[in-house]
């Protein structure tokens, strides 16, 4: 652990009240990355002190129910259409700050249209992409992001790419498409280091997410659309013990979906 | 615009939602209703229409209501148009519409069905629009023109019941009163205000946040919402009922009929009257919330309906329900872009003024 980074303890000592969240407690499981996702937005909308005028397009899926969390205003959406929706409403009322936050199959596979045409008119929204593998509220089945192999309740012998084809990779697709400002993958998993004085973990990933999602507010601000790809675990539907579930995240879905920033127009990074 | 003018049904309907202010139109081509978006697109940008902001073509039928649904969730007036197949990919959006109580405007051009169909004029939507295409409890507020002078005038309308109930209407156009070319006075339309303030998604500045959402986990909490849309729905079935009811008076036979077969059967009553009969016509403007108690009071004298409809028979089930059995209520329908010929439906009048009434 380097010397600039703080301990989880110490993290968690410098979160204090927010008011971008409401103060009911999440419904997310134990270890989920949805509820880190949901501080560091916070975070960010806090940062640019925009909670005024920003507006939560809630999807369908574990997101379902963030109008609960956020103490923005919100619009509901059907499954995969939350980009479509937060381009009516952006349309009419461009001074707002319009983000989405949606899961893998939401986006991927019954939105997939949706969030490629936002992409492709360059709306100045921001969608904040959970892909943790796998259909999690419906309780664990395919989705388009998950592995080869990889055991879901409706591929009970592991997903056979020959018959469902290959994993979607949503950053490197968003980033091709001309209209997309600023496209980046990270990880919300944080990592296990061994130290000297034994085993600690570096949340080195969820500094990376803070500053990537903030970027997104940025980018959308100044007028382009912005995609943060969060990598994540579901240890309840991968049926693994949460800190394996996280390296399951920094090892391997790494591996098929590598970070980093794929598209920077504004060159909001080196700002 | 001139106020005589000679134009097509949906090129009325654009110029009467701009004159009813609208905001935001979010476009899908499907024929027959094209030609909205083509002249909403035309003027878009006029200094005529101010108040219209946005034109925006989507990529699909989805993605457009969709659109709307964002739209009118910022409170502003937001409206597109489809022809059948699209209406049925509408649902969806309608049916969250419902439950957000989102006020907007879908205009149906009713083409030829099911699937494909044709595009040719059908009525065969009346269901979905009136019944509820989409999952759950809720209504449409569902107005049937039946001109290019109502197809003007009927916009405004619309939106005005929907910014008042906060609930989706929609414009049963068809195929003819879509393509219909009519010589006009173009109706004087004020647009009106509509206070958003309570609900409006527009970023909760110095108030509590605002949110639009048809969604509550508790049964409880959902039977409240549910039960609160149902007193909604009571409420415009009690005050919001729009028919003609033309010369009906002393009708011992009605001929009941809506959009642009009410045109045809209208010639008829006419024609039967010259000759001495007591025959009326009774036309429903709101297909929903339907009629059905000035068809009620119409059983008193009347105790022969013929419902004549571009389907195989819809809305003569509410005609039905109406009359509550105490007439005979009889259907003639044509499909697949057929009109009714005047002298079909005399026929089918005569044939029934001659059936004997067992009751």
């Amino acid at each position: 652990m380097t010397a600039q980074e703080p301990s989880l303890k110490q993290y968690r000592k410098k979160l204090g009240k927010l008011e971008t969240l409401t103060e009911k407690p999440t419904h997310y499981c134990q270890g989920c990355e949805h509820g880190e996702l949901t501080r560091l937005i916070a975070n960010a909308i806090e940062n640019l002190g925009v909670r005024e005028r920003t507006v939560m397009i809630d999807s369908v899926g574990c997101s379902v129910l963030a109008f609960d969390y956020f103490n923005v205003d919100h619009v509901q959406s059907p499954h995969g259409r939350a980009p479509a929706i937060a381009t009516g409403l952006k349309r009419v009322r461009p001074d707002l700050v319009v983000y989405t936050v949606q899961g893998d199959g939401d986006t991927l596979a019954i939105g997939l249209l949706e969030v490629m045409y936002a992409a492709i008119r360059g709306e100045p929204i921001s969608v904040f992409l959970v892909n943790n593998a796998i259909y999690g509220m419906t309780g664990g089945q395919m989705a388009p992001t998950t592995l080869r192999g990889q055991v879901t309740t409706t591929t009970p012998y592991g997903r056979d790419t020959q018959f469902t084809g290959a994993p979607i990779d949503a950053t490197r697709l968003i980033s091709t498409i001309d209209g997309s400002a600023y496209v980046k993958r990270v990880s919300l998993a944080i990592s296990e280091l061994e130290t000297a004085r034994g085993k600690t973990y570096s949340i080195k990933n969820i500094l990376e997410a803070k500053q990537a999602i903030e970027n997104a507010f940025k980018v959308q601000m100044m007028g382009g659309f912005s995609f943060v790809e969060c990598l994540s675990s579901c240890w309840v539907n991968w049926k693994l013990p949460i800190m394996e579930a996280k390296r399951f995240v920094n090892d391997q879905l790494v591996k098929q979906y590598p970070l980093g920033t794929y598209k920077d127009k504004f060159g909001i990074e080196k700002k | 615009m001139t106020d005589r003018v000679y134009m097509k049904g949906n090129e009325a309907l654009a110029y009467g939602a701009l004159k009813a202010k609208l905001n935001a139109y979010f476009a899908y081509p499907i024929t027959p209703s094209t030609e909205i978006p083509e002249t909403l697109a035309k003027e878009f940008g006029s200094e005529e229409y101010p108040d219209f902001k946005v034109f925006l073509q989507a990529a699909s039928e989805l993605e457009a209501v969709n659109m709307v649904l964002g739209a009118a969730a910022g409170g502003v007036r937001a409206m597109t148009a489809t022809s059948s197949p699209g209406f049925s990919l509408k649902q969806e959006a309608l049916s969250y519409a419902a439950g957000m109580e989102l006020p907007l405007l879908v205009v149906n051009v009713n083409r030829g069905g099911p699937g494909l169909g044709n595009i040719a004029p059908e009525q065969g939507d009346y269901f979905q629009m009136t019944k509820g295409g989409g999952h759950g409890s809720y209504r449409l507020i569902v107005l049937a023109p039946n001109s290019v002078q109502e197809m003007a005038s009927f916009p405004k309308i619309a939106f005005d019941l929907a910014f008042k109930y906060r609930n989706p209407a929609c414009i049963a156009g068809d195929a003819f009163t879509g393509q219909l070319k009519e010589d006009i006075l173009f109706p004087t339309i004020e647009a009106r205000d509509y206070d958003v303030s309570s609900w409006a998604v527009t970023g909760a500045m110095g108030r509590e946040r605002h949110v639009v959402n048809s969604m509550n986990l508790d049964p409880e909490v959902h039977e409240k919402h549910v039960t609160h849309l149902d007193q909604k729905y009571k409420m415009i079935q009690r005050d919001e009922v729009r028919y003609e009811s033309y010369r009906t008076d002393d009708a011992e036979i009605v001929v009941a009929a809506f959009g642009i077969t009410s045109r045809i059967c209208k010639s008829v009553v006419n024609k039967l009257r010259a000759e001495g009969s007591k025959i009326g016509l009774f036309r429903p403007i709101t297909l929903w919330p339907f009629p059905y108690e000035p068809i009620r009071k119409l059983t008193e004298y009347a105790k022969r309906f013929l419902v004549v409809e571009l389907n195989t028979g819809q809305m003569v089930e509410d005609v039905r329900l109406g009359a509550e059995g105490r007439a005979k209520v009889e259907f003639f329908g044509k499909v697949g872009g057929l009109l009714p010929t005047e002298r079909e439906i005399e026929d089918n009048l005569r044939k029934l003024a001659e059936e004997a009434i067992t009751a």
